[in-house]
């Protein structure tokens, strides 16, 4: 890899100037993502910040009077998926976050870097290739390419890539909010389905975080989603794989009627996909698999396959079925 | 004392699991550099330009090797026999053509590791590009038909099939197809190239053969053989990739000797997609017909392939050749050239894919004359070499499909497809033969047994995660009564007796009989001491009265009257009792040591491998049960048995490790591997090791093992065949066979991922 700098600052304003300053500065959080891009010549970063390390990201929040639960950015993912309050308050969060990468990742990943961390499509990795996330204008290899993993939602011409993360499908399922600070110590929450983009025409923007700006925490709000929630990934192996297709499922019922639904999909979009359509058809309804086959048949009709991934939208018809039956039977396997 | 076949933990795992065990990668020199290669992003044409003024200014940088400046190498000469192996006929940095995406077109040597890398980054090249080949089906046209696989002929009975199989309604015809996969060891190629002065060189490398690569390196760098010296202590894996020579260790080689330091140059995940060889895809078109009563009467198999730099091409024909008792059998092939990188052996070359195809079709032949899948086998299976006709030198194949049967449950097995299922997974089983040929080449040792009782063997073979080191030191142990604790052995050095490359299964049935020959002549003459000598209770006593265990040679009929070997060399006034011997088959030295520098051990013909009275192969079972989810597609092999007729088994525990990993690499064969090209530009895509998918530990079920372990009365004096390759042949097939038993659908196109398996109807 490139020569960089290695900074320890820990003054979150002064981190900030220097990503601000320098755009090819970046955080540092368990490098599990970015030293593998940096090796292979993607990120050329002249400057590392050492997150772990920053003053703003060592504040423990208090006790929530919402009930809601913050997690640190800083907070390795193994720690969150076993913290007993996640599992006990949002169960699909810990399953989410086991199902990714392997122990010995989860235990150096950070939340924060998971968020951000890069897409896997094959032709952003190798510089040899087009990719206009990578080099905008260069072009997307993906697009007419080898693109089996690609989006089926919410791509655009300029790119077809997904956003990896299986945390971040079950964090949109549950409207998590991001916490992120800024220059001058301005702070932000962004609603989670608002903080990851669709490519549109600038595919090399993954999220609406602004220069400058450092993830400091993640906000869970309290619902009553426990009972009646499920994490379900689909995957070429039986672990350690990105997801094909993986679904969150999660619903509050009164007597079999589903009085609140949330759902989101992973392996299919650019971002986490509020399966929308299928929450709107589903709400006031019964759980049964009648209407679970309904709503994501609606769902799935919105699809828009490339050329090698049109078996995502029978994939995702079926995975959004199990996965809701599977939460409508209290998490457990049918 | 039966050391040989006991289960006793490996010799060198202490030290493995210890990180004492030194990989070549690890053999760092004072004053060493570092080497990283610049590879081409065309697949075709040529380097017209290469502007390495930046690289050059980077921190660290020594030299940038290119064609203009680097060492010229002796060139290739077909004629030649240099002892190795080149894995393709490409030197590199020769000159500027390009035949393969990822190709070494420059290599940077820089101070440190990183330094070579972020300098290698910097390198512009240019190029002319030439159109690609690609597309195995487009070029095919072009392509040729080769005259030889492995020494046999490569076309048999062209075009005979057609009026018998054409002839019955009695007949199925399909095309199996099979991905490019590649071998990813665990440990990646690396090379450290040390020269003292301009005749001698060291070369610490992660290589299979360390005569072929002494015999490799001595000619392209025109030295003598005996000064250059290959050390390979430990290798992490090979499976083919580490069997040949291949162009980082030249590389390596060049650039130590323009900048005249060490050079260690250790290659990336990316590189073992494109520069140390891989398994090519194969289309393979099985046709086959029975009579009435499910007799075959005819099989035809035809494989299309690819090439690329070598003649070497995927011989997936060759079980085809020994399986099954039809009276006529036609086995073709066809090959292209590529512009991808070029092909080699690969764990079971041939049989890996063949068995596939093979296995499948007979399934399919059975479910269409309405028999049971064993039964239609036994029914068929043959006694003797159906090609050659020559009987096997041993061969127990209808006890494996017994046995199999009995562990797996085949009772179970519903004949209609579909009909067992536990919530949403379907349930199958399914069955296949393996077999591969069991070779044995021409091989050397050399035992030395010190007067404080311990002892040395040394034999220029390699230990490649196998167990080589282990049971050569329980052959060691079991013929001179000496116990394995005071046995060192050394190997993967290329200044000791020369032995063949690990490939080809043959490591244990070549090296063996060589070490045993060694020690029993150093028994013997150390017994002539004893028996010669007044000082000993054992004088006058003849040989065959004689035993020997623990260091002690005792009368067999009165234990006491005994005397040690400490003791006879003590009073004979010896350090060292030491033997040579090269055990050389009756078949000729096969892909072993040409230059034996030893005496050639006394083998009785009859035990010594003659291939023109038997046919050596050895032969197995493999069953499996599947879960397939019905709505998703994902298989999970929930259980594997796999019974094994290989000869005398030499230790229980690394045999067994042996055919648990073939079971594994089948399983990854069947399920997942493919390395996927964009045509475009003819790059594989499936770059690391997320893409490039190999099972992880939720994908292996219990394996359950078991071995006939009669051993071969022809093979050698001991009697073990070959075990590394067989595991893997006809996994893939149980698998696909279980498949369609679970859920009706028939997969022929390997790996069998989700999406196939959804689109399928
Ligand atoms: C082989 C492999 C398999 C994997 N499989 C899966 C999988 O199946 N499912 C899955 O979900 N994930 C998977 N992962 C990805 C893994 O989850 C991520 O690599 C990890 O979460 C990244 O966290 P990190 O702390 O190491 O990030 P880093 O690599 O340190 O950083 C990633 C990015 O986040 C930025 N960043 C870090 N912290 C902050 C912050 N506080 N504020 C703003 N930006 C920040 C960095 O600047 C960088 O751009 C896999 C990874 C590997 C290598
Ligand atoms: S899909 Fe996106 S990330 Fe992949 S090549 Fe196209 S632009 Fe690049």
């Amino acid at each position: 890899m490139r020569p960089f700098k290695f900074s320890t600052t820990a003054d979150s304003n002064e981190v900030s100037k220097i990503l601000i300053a320098n755009p090819h500065a970046r955080l540092l959080g368990g490098g599990t993502n970015l030293l593998d891009l940096m090796k292979e010549d993607v990120e050329r970063p002249t400057e590392l910040v050492e997150v772990g390390n920053i003053d703003v990201m060592k504040i423990v929040s208090p006790a929530s009077a919402t009930g809601s639960i913050v997690i640190p950015a800083v907070e390795k993912n193994a720690r969150t998926a076993n913290d007993p309050a996640i599992r006990e308050n949002f169960p699909m969060l810990s399953q989410a976050i086991l199902s990714g990468a392997s122990a010995q990742i989860r235990n150096m990943a950070t939340n924060g870097g998971n968020l951000n961390q890069r897409t896997r499509c094959t032709y952003f990795y190798d510089v040899a290739m087009p990719c206009n996330k990578r080099e905008p204008g260069s072009g997307c290899g993906a697009m007419k390419g080898l693109n089996r993993m690609h989006a089926i939602f919410g791509w655009s011409d300029k790119c077809v890539a997904v956003h990896p993360s299986d945390m971040c499908v079950a964090l949109a399922a549950l409207d998590a909010v991001v916490k992120v600070q800024g220059a001058n110590g301005k702070q932000r929450s962004i609603p989670f389905t608002a903080y990851h983009r669709l490519p549109g025409d600038q595919p090399q923007k993954d999220n609406t975080l602004q220069p400058g700006e450092l993830i400091t925490a993640i906000e869970i709000p309290k619902n009553n989603f426990a009972e009646n929630s499920y994490y379900l990934k689909v995957r070429d192996r039986a672990s350690y794989a990105f997801a094909l297709i993986s679904v969150a499922a999660a619903m509050e019922l009164k007597n079999n009627k589903i009085v609140r639904v949330s759902i989101a999909m992973g392996g299919v979009a650019h971002k986490p996909w509020r399966a929308s359509v299928a929450e709107k058809y589903l709400l006031h309804k019964e759980a049964t698999e009648a209407n679970f086959k309904i709503a994501a048949a609606n769902e799935m009709k919105l699809a828009k396959p490339l050329e090698h991934n049109l078996y995502k939208v029978e994939l995702g018809r079926k995975a959004l079925v199990r996965a809701l039956m599977q939460a409508a039977n209290g998490g457990k396997t049918i | 004392m039966a050391i040989i076949g006991k289960p006793i933990n490996r010799v060198d795992a202490l030290l493995k699991v210890t990180g004492a065990a030194k990989y070549a990668a690890e053999f760092n020199q004072p004053n060493m550099v570092y080497a990283f290669p610049v590879r081409s992003t065309i697949a075709k044409g040529s380097v017209t330009a290469i502007d390495s003024s930046a690289a050059e200014k980077s921190a660290g940088v020594i030299k940038i090797l290119t064609p203009e400046n680097a060492p010229q190498l002796k060139a290739i000469d077909p004629k030649v026999k240099t002892g190795g192996m080149l894995g393709e006929q490409l030197l590199p940095l020769q000159d500027n053509l390009v035949y393969y995406f990822g190709q070494y077109i420059a290599l940077v040597v820089a101070e440190t590791y990183e330094q070579a890398r972020a300098a290698a980054s910097l390198v512009k090249v240019n190029y002319s590009k030439e159109k690609h080949a690609i597309d195995l089906n487009t070029e095919l046209p072009n392509g040729y038909k080769p005259q030889k696989v492995q020494g046999e002929d490569a076309q048999v009975n062209e075009g005979k099939t057609a009026p018998v199989i054409d002839a019955t309604a009695n007949k199925i015809s399909y095309t199996y197809t099979t991905p490019t996969e590649n071998h990813h060891p665990m440990e990646p190629h690396a090379s450290i190239a040390v020269w003292e002065g301009g005749d001698k060189l060291t070369l610490y490398d992660s290589t299979q053969g360390v005569m072929g690569a002494r015999g490799t390196l001595a000619y392209h760098f025109s030295l003598t053989p005996e000064n250059v010296q290959i050390v390979s202590p430990y290798v992490g894996g090979g499976f083919g990739c580490k069997g040949s020579q291949w162009g980082h260790m030249l590389l390596a080689a060049m650039a130590a000797k323009l900048v005249q330091r060490p050079v260690k140059l250790a290659i990336t995940r990316q590189m073992m997609q494109t520069n140390v060889g891989r398994r090519p895809a194969t289309q393979q078109k099985m046709a086959m017909a029975t009579d009435d009563q499910g007799m075959l009467t005819a099989i035809r198999h035809h494989t299309d392939s690819y090439g690329n730099k070598s003649d070497f091409f995927e011989p997936s024909g060759k079980q085809t050749a020994v399986l099954y008792k039809a009276p006529l059998r036609e086995i073709t092939y066809k090959i292209a050239k590529l512009n991808i990188g070029t092909p080699t052996y690969m764990r079971a070359p041939g049989e890996t894919p063949g068995t596939f195809a093979l296995e499948s079709a007979i399934d399919e032949m059975a479910y269409k004359m309405k028999m049971d899948p064993v039964a239609f086998r036994v029914l068929n299976h043959t006694a003797e070499d159906p090609s050659k006709k020559h009987p096997f030198s041993s061969e127990n194949l209808l006890d494996c499909y017994t046995i199999g049967s009995e562990k797996i449950g085949w009772q179970q097995r519903k004949a209609e497809p579909g009909q067992l299922r536990k919530g949403k997974q379907l349930i199958g089983y399914g069955v296949a033969t393996a077999t591969y040929p069991a070779g044995r080449s021409a091989a050397s040792a050399k035992v030395q047994l010190m007067a404080d009782g311990s002892v040395i063997v040394q034999s220029a073979s390699q230990d490649i995660g196998t167990g080589t080191y282990t049971i050569i030191a329980q052959t060691a142990s079991e013929t001179l009564g000496i116990p394995v604790e005071k046995i060192t052995v050394k190997i993967g050095d290329s200044s000791f007796p020369p032995a063949p490359v690990s490939g080809g299964s043959m490591t244990t049935a070549s090296v063996n009989p060589a070490v045993m020959a060694a020690a029993e002549m150093v028994r013997k003459e150390l017994l002539a001491l004893a028996t010669a000598d007044a000082g000993s209770s054992l004088k006058g006593r003849r040989p065959e009265d004689i035993g020997y265990a623990d260091g002690n040679f005792f009368v067999t009929a009165d234990k006491t009257t005994a005397d040690s070997y400490a003791d006879i060399m003590r009073r004979n006034n010896k350090n060292i009792v030491e033997a040579c011997t090269t055990a050389m088959p009756a078949s000729g030295s096969g892909l072993g040591a040409p230059t034996a520098p030893c005496m050639e051990a006394p083998i009785d013909k009859e035990e010594n491998s003659d291939k023109e009275k038997y046919s050596f192969h050895s032969f197995g079972a493999q069953f499996a049960e599947v879960w397939v989810d019905e709505d998703f597609g994902t298989i999970r092999v929930k259980r594997f048995v796999s019974v094994q007729d290989v000869g005398r088994i030499m230790n229980e525990k690394t045999a067994r490790s042996q055919i648990i990993g073939g079971v594994i690499y089948g399983i990854g064969a069947a399920l997942m591997e493919e390395t996927a090209y964009d045509h475009r530009w003819a790059n594989p895509t499936t770059r690391t090791l997320a893409d490039y998918h190999v099972p992880v530990n939720l994908d292996v079920p219990d394996i359950d093992v078991h071995f006939i372990g009669k051993p071969d009365p022809h093979i050698s004096p001991i009697g073990a065949r070959g075990i590394g390759e067989i595991g893997t042949t006809g996994v893939s097939a149980a698998i696909a066979n279980a498949v369609f038993n679970a859920t009706g659908k028939r997969l022929r196109d390997l790996p069998f991922t989700p999406d196939k398996m959804l689109l399928k109807s």
